[in-house]
C-alpha cells in the first residue's frame, strides 16, 4: 500500500475551514516557524480511500475468532459506541462549572459504585488509562501508604514468575525492588518459596488470579493472609477478571487494591491498541491516597493523568453494566470460563497441555514436543492459523511455558466458531508432521509474508524521509 | 383475561449479555467436558470467599433501555454553542470525515498489532502518524503515543533521568496538571522535581540559571505556557544543556504549524497533548500523549515504535520494533511500563492532519491566534479589564478584571457562552477558529455590560 505521502500532490486539499473573518495576526518573526511542514495534501476522496484501504488490511473482533490470551478480545458492543459518541458527552470540556457536567459525574459515581461491587473494593479512581498505568497507580498507594506510618524499609513487591511484564516494570516505576516467586508444579503459587521470601521488607504482592495460566490459585485466601501477617499489602492484576465476575470477589479473597481493564473485562474495544482504563479500586483504609485531579479536586497531591481519566471508555463500560445486569455479569463469566474449557478439551487429545486440569477464561497448551518431532514451532501454528482467517493466540508467553500458544475465546463466541477453530487446529497438528515445510511459509493469504523483524530493529527507518 | 396474564414470565426475551450459544448448546458443551452443573468450573475456589447469590447490581436492560437511561444521563450536562476556554482542552473544528474515518470497526476493534500479517493496515497508520509528528516538532523519531501530554511530559522527564542526574525541573508556568503528574510519576522513582518560578507569567530564566547543577537531568517547559504566553523556548534550551541537563519542551500542536518547532529551539526530547489534532473535549478524556525525540534519544523513548522492513518476499512491511526497551521484554529493566496505549486518538490525529494537510492546519492556528487577538484587543477596551501580562501570546490570554470574574461567567453562561477559565489572578481566555466574529462581539457586549 502506498503511503499518504507517496499520495500527496502540492497544493491539493480539503474544504474545510470558512475565511478569516477577523483582521490577520501573524506569528511574530522571532517565534516564526523556518522550517518546512512536510504534511501529505490530499483530496477529500484520496483521504477516505486511503484510509478504506488500509482498514482492509486489518483484522478486529467483527472481523473473525480472535482468541489472543490474557486480552479479552470480547465483542464490543455498537451501542455503547454510539452512546459515548453523543454531544452531551463528547462536547464537554474538563472544566466546566461542576453544575453544567452533573451527568459526566454521575457516570463516574455509578461506574465506582457498580465496579466496587464487582471487585468488592470501597472505592475506586478512573484517572489511570490502561492496566499497566492501573498498576503503577496501585502501587503508588501502596508506597503512600506505608510511608505514611514511616514504614521506610518496605522496598519489595514480590511478584510470579507467570507475570505479565508489565507488573514487574510497574514495581520499578514505583520504586520498588522485584523479588520473582517461582510457581509450583501445579502452576500456582509456591506457598513455601512464597514464605521465604516475606519479610519486614515486603511492600506488598501483586498477583493474577486466575493466573496466566488460566489457573484458579486455590490456596489465595492462605496467600494473602500470609503478606498480611508479613506486614505487606496485595494487590489485583485484574487482567483476567472476566473469568470470576459475579462468582467471587478480588476484595473477598483478601486484595487490598485491584485495577480493571475496562477494555477488557467490561467490552470496550482496543483501538488497535488503545485508549483503555484502568481503573484502581483499593479498601476504605487506602481511599485517603487515590490520585486525583489535584487542579480541580485537592487531594493529596498523587495524579496519574490530566483531569479525570478516559472518562468516554468509562461510559462504554457503565452501559455494558446496565445492559448485563447482576445476572448477565455472572453469565458472562461462566460462560467464558465454560468456552474456554470446551475448546481446550476439543483439542487436548491432540495438542499438550502442560497443566491438565479446569482452566479458567483461558488455557495455554505447550507444543514443545511437537516442535522437536516436526520442526514446527509455536510461532509458524501462529501464522498458519492467519490463512484460515483466525487470529492467532497469545504467541510465547507466559514465558514458564515453553512454545506457548495461549488461547481466551471469550463468552462471545458460539459453539460454531469454538468447533471450527479446533477442527483447524487439528488439521494444523497433522499438517505439521504431513508438511512441515508449508508450515513454515505461512502466511501466504495475508497481505504480507513474514516481516523480517531483525532487519527493522538492526538498521530503523521510523518514519517517512519525503523523499529525501 | 386478566388472571391468566398473571403468570406470565416477567421477561418474553432473555437479556442481553451478548453469549450467542444457547442454553442447549451450553449443555451440550458441559458434558462434553464431562460436568453436570456450570459451578463445577469453579471447583478451584475456596467456598468461603465465593460470593453468595447476586451482585447488588441493577437488572440487565435491553439495548432500547439502555439507550434511554444513558440519554437521561447525558441530557443532565449542558452542551456550551461557543467555547472561550482552553487550559489544556480545546475546542478545534472537527472535519465531518475524521470522525467517519475513526469509526471503522476494523481499527475500532482490533487489538495492538503484535501479529503484523494481519495488522498492515493498522502499523502503516501508525508509522504515517509518526512520521507526521516528525514533521510537526521537525524531531526525529516518535513512538507510537502514549496517554496524555502530562504523562508525555513524565515519561520524558524519565528517558533523561540517569544514575548521576537525578533532579527535574520544571517550569511552574506548565499545566498545573502537568506539574502534578511529573511529580507523581517522580515520587514513583525517588527524583526529585524542583519548580522554576514564573515572573510575569513567563518561566523565570535568570532563576533558572542560578538553579541548575550538575545532578540536573532535564528542564521542561510548556509552549505556549499555560497562561498562554510564548516562553523564550530556544534560550531556555541553551540555558539547560549549557549545565548538561536536556531540554523537553512541551507544544500545542496545533501551533506548531506556525510556531518555532522544538527541534529549532534544541530540544531533545519533544512532548504534548495531542487533543487538538480532531479529539473531541469529552470531559477530559481519552487524549493523546505525542513523543518525539532526537535520534540519540531513540532506545530511550518509551512504549510502542513502529518501524519499516520488507517481507519475505521483499515488499515493503511494517512492524512493531525496538522492542528490547519494552516490558514484555526487559521486565523490570524496561524504559516504561506502558502497554496499552491511545492508539486510536493518534489514529485520529493522523486522519485529522492528513484531511486539513499542512495549509489547512495553519490555517487553523492563525484564525484561532487572529480571533485570540481581536477578542483581548476588545475586552481590553472595556473600563476595568486589561491584559495580566505583556509578553506575545497564540490564541490563549489572561484578563485582570476589576469586576468579580464570577459575575462576568455566570452571565456569559446564560448567554450559553462557556467563558475563561477562572484563576486567582484574573480569567484565562482561549479562542479556536470554530468561534465567529459575532459570538466574540456579542460576548464582548455581555462583559462590558456586567462591568459597568
Amino acid at each position: 500500500m502506498e503511503l499518504l505521502f507517496e499520495k500527496s500532490v502540492p497544493g491539493r486539499h480539503c474544504f474545510i475551514l470558512p475565511k478569516c473573518d477577523v483582521p490577520r495576526t501573524g506569528m511574530p518573526a522571532e517565534f516564526k516557524r523556518a522550517i518546512p511542514l512536510d504534511l501529505p495534501e490530499m483530496s477529500e476522496t484520496d483521504v477516505s480511500r486511503h484510509y478504506t484501504e488500509l482498514c482492509h488490511n486489518a483484522f478486529g473482533v467483527n472481523c473473525g475468532f480472535y482468541p489472543l490470551g490474557s486480552c479479552t478480545m470480547k465483542y464490543n458492543p455498537r451501542i455503547n459506541e454510539e452512546i459515548a459518541a453523543m454531544p452531551e458527552f463528547t462536547c464537554i470540556h474538563p472544566l466546566q462549572p461542576s453544575e453544567t457536567v452533573r451527568g459526566c459525574r454521575l457516570v463516574i459515581d455509578k461506574a465506582e459504585k457498580y465496579l466496587c461491587e464487582i471487585t468488592g473494593t470501597d472505592a475506586m479512581t478512573f484517572q489511570p488509562a490502561a492496566g499497566a498505568h492501573g498498576e503503577f497507580t496501585g502501587l503508588l498507594l501502596i508506597k503512600a501508604y506505608h510511608l505514611s506510618r514511616n514504614d521506610t524499609k518496605r522496598k519489595k513487591i514480590i511478584i510470579p514468575d507467570s507475570a505479565h511484564g508489565t507488573n514487574p516494570a510497574s514495581a520499578s516505576m514505583a520504586g520498588f525492588q522485584t523479588v520473582s516467586v517461582p510457581s509450583g508444579k501445579d502452576g500456582c503459587v509456591d506457598i513455601e518459596k512464597l514464605s521465604e521470601v516475606l519479610g519486614d521488607d515486603t511492600a506488598g504482592l501483586m498477583l493474577t488470579n486466575p493466573n496466566t495460566l488460566g489457573l484458579f490459585d486455590k490456596n489465595i485466601l492462605k496467600i494473602t493472609k500470609m503478606v498480611h501477617d508479613s506486614g505487606g499489602l496485595t494487590y489485583y492484576d485484574g487482567a483476567n477478571l472476566n473469568a470470576i465476575m459475579g462468582v467471587v470477589r478480588p476484595g473477598d479473597m483478601g486484595f487490598d487494591v485491584v485495577h480493571l481493564n475496562l477494555h477488557k473485562t467490561f467490552s470496550t474495544p482496543h483501538g488497535g491498541g488503545g485508549p483503555g482504563s484502568g481503573p484502581v479500586g483499593c479498601k476504605a483504609f487506602l481511599r485517603e491516597f487515590l490520585p486525583k485531579c489535584t487542579y480541580t479536586e485537592g487531594g493529596n497531591g498523587l495524579q496519574v493523568k490530566s483531569f479525570y481519566g478516559n472518562f468516554l471508555v468509562v461510559v462504554k463500560a457503565l452501559a455494558y453494566i446496565l445492559t448485563l445486569g447482576a445476572e448477565g455479569i455472572r453469565e458472562a463469566a461462566s460462560t467464558a470460563v465454560l468456552n474456554a474449557n470446551y475448546l481446550m478439551s476439543r483439542i487436548s487429545e491432540t495438542y499438550e497441555m502442560p497443566y491438565r486440569h479446569t482452566c479458567m477464561h483461558e488455557f495455554v497448551t505447550s507444543l514443545e514436543s511437537l516442535k522437536k518431532e516436526t520442526g514446527v514451532s509455536a510461532l509458524d501454528v501462529a501464522k498458519s492459523l492467519i490463512d484460515w482467517g483466525m487470529h492467532p493466540p497469545t504467541m510465547y508467553f507466559p514465558l514458564i511455558v515453553h512454545e506457548a500458544l495461549m488461547f481466551e475465546p471469550t463468552e462471545t463466541e458460539s459453539k460454531q466458531t469454538l468447533d471450527k477453530a479446533a477442527d483447524i487446529l487439528i488439521k494444523l497438528y497433522k499438517e505439521a508432521h504431513e508438511n512441515p515445510s508449508k508450515m513454515k511459509e505461512a502466511p501466504t493469504k495475508a497481505y504480507i509474508r513474514r516481516p523480517d523483524e531483525v532487519r527493522a530493529a538492526r538498521s530503523p527507518i521510523l518514519r517517512y524521509d519525503h523523499g529525501k | 383475561m386478566p388472571d391468566s396474564t398473571k403468570n406470565l414470565p416477567q421477561r418474553v426475551i432473555k437479556l442481553g449479555s451478548y453469549i450467542p450459544s444457547t442454553k442447549a448448546e451450553r449443555g451440550e458443551m458441559l458434558s462434553a467436558i464431562g460436568l453436570s452443573d456450570i459451578n463445577g468450573l469453579y471447583a478451584d475456589v475456596p467456598d468461603s470467599a465465593m460470593f453468595k447469590g447476586l451482585l447488588d447490581l441493577p437488572e440487565g436492560l435491553s439495548e432500547l433501555e439502555v439507550r434511554r437511561k444513558m440519554t437521561e444521563i447525558a441530557k443532565q450536562n449542558r452542551v456550551f454553542s461557543t467555547i472561550l476556554r482552553g487550559a489544556g482542552s480545546y475546542d478545534h473544528y472537527i472535519p465531518s470525515i475524521v470522525k467517519f474515518i475513526t469509526s471503522k470497526e476494523e481499527f475500532v476493534t482490533a487489538y495492538t498489532p503484535y501479529q503484523a500479517e494481519l495488522s498492515q493496515g493498522i502499523l502503516q497508520s501508525i508509522f504515517e502518524y509518526q512520521t507526521m509528528i516528525c514533521s510537526l516538532t521537525g524531531m526525529d523519531v516518535s513512538n507510537a503515543s502514549v496517554y496524555d501530554g502530562a504523562t508525555a511530559a513524565a515519561e520524558a522527564a524519565a528517558m533523561c533521568v540517569n544514575a548521576k542526574r537525578r533532579t527535574v525541573l520544571i517550569s511552574d508556568t506548565a499545566h498545573p496538571d502537568t506539574i502534578s503528574v511529573v511529580k507523581t510519576y517522580c515520587f514513583g522513582t525517588d527524583t526529585d522535581v524542583i519548580i522554576i518560578p514564573g515572573k510575569d507569567g513567563k518561566t523565570d530564566i535568570s532563576a533558572l540559571e542560578s538553579m541548575l547543577t550538575e545532578t540536573s537531568a532535564a528542564v521542561y517547559i510548556q509552549q505556549p505556557n499555560f497562561f498562554g504566553l510564548i516562553e523564550d523556548a530556544a534560550r531556555i534550551g541553551e540555558i539547560a544543556h549549557s549545565s548538561g541537563a536536556k531540554f523537553i519542551m512541551g507544544c500545542n500542536p496545533i501551533s506548531l504549524s506556525i510556531m518555532k518547532t522544538p527541534a529549532e529551539c534544541g530540544a531533545d526530547v519533544a512532548v504534548g497533548e495531542g487533543q487538538p489534532l480532531g479529539i473531541p473535549m469529552s470531559y477530559g478524556g481519552p487524549y493523546l500523549g505525542f513523543m518525539a525525540a532526537e535520534k540519540s534519544m531513540m532506545r530511550h523513548l518509551p512504549g510502542r515504535i513502529v518501524g519499516e522492513t520488507v517481507d519475505s518476499d521483499g515488499n515493503r512491511a511494517f512492524v512493531l520494533t525496538l522492542q528490547a526497551r519494552e516490558q514484555h521484554i526487559r521486565r523490570e529493566k524496561a524504559s516504561s511500563n506502558i502497554c496499552s496505549n491511545q492508539a486510536l486518538c493518534a489514529f485520529t490525529a493522523a486522519v485529522y492532519m492528513s484531511v486539513m494537510g499542512p495549509d489547512g492546519i495553519r490555517e487553523a492556528a492563525e484564525q484561532s491566534m487572529s480571533k485570540a487577538h481581536y477578542f483581548a484587543e476588545s475586552l481590553c477596551k472595556i473600563k476595568g479589564i486589561s491584559m495580566a501580562n505583556s509578553g506575545c501570546y497564540f490564541n490563549e490570554f489572561l484578563t485582570k478584571t476589576e469586576t468579580d470574574p464570577a459575575l462576568i461567567l455566570k452571565k456569559l453562561e446564560e448567554a450559553g457562552i462557556l467563558g475563561g477559565l477562572p484563576l486567582k489572578d484574573g480569567i484565562l481566555w482561549c479562542v479556536t477558529e470554530k468561534v465567529e466574529r459575532e459570538k466574540l462581539d456579542e460576548a464582548v457586549d455581555i462583559v462590558r455590560e456586567v462591568c459597568k
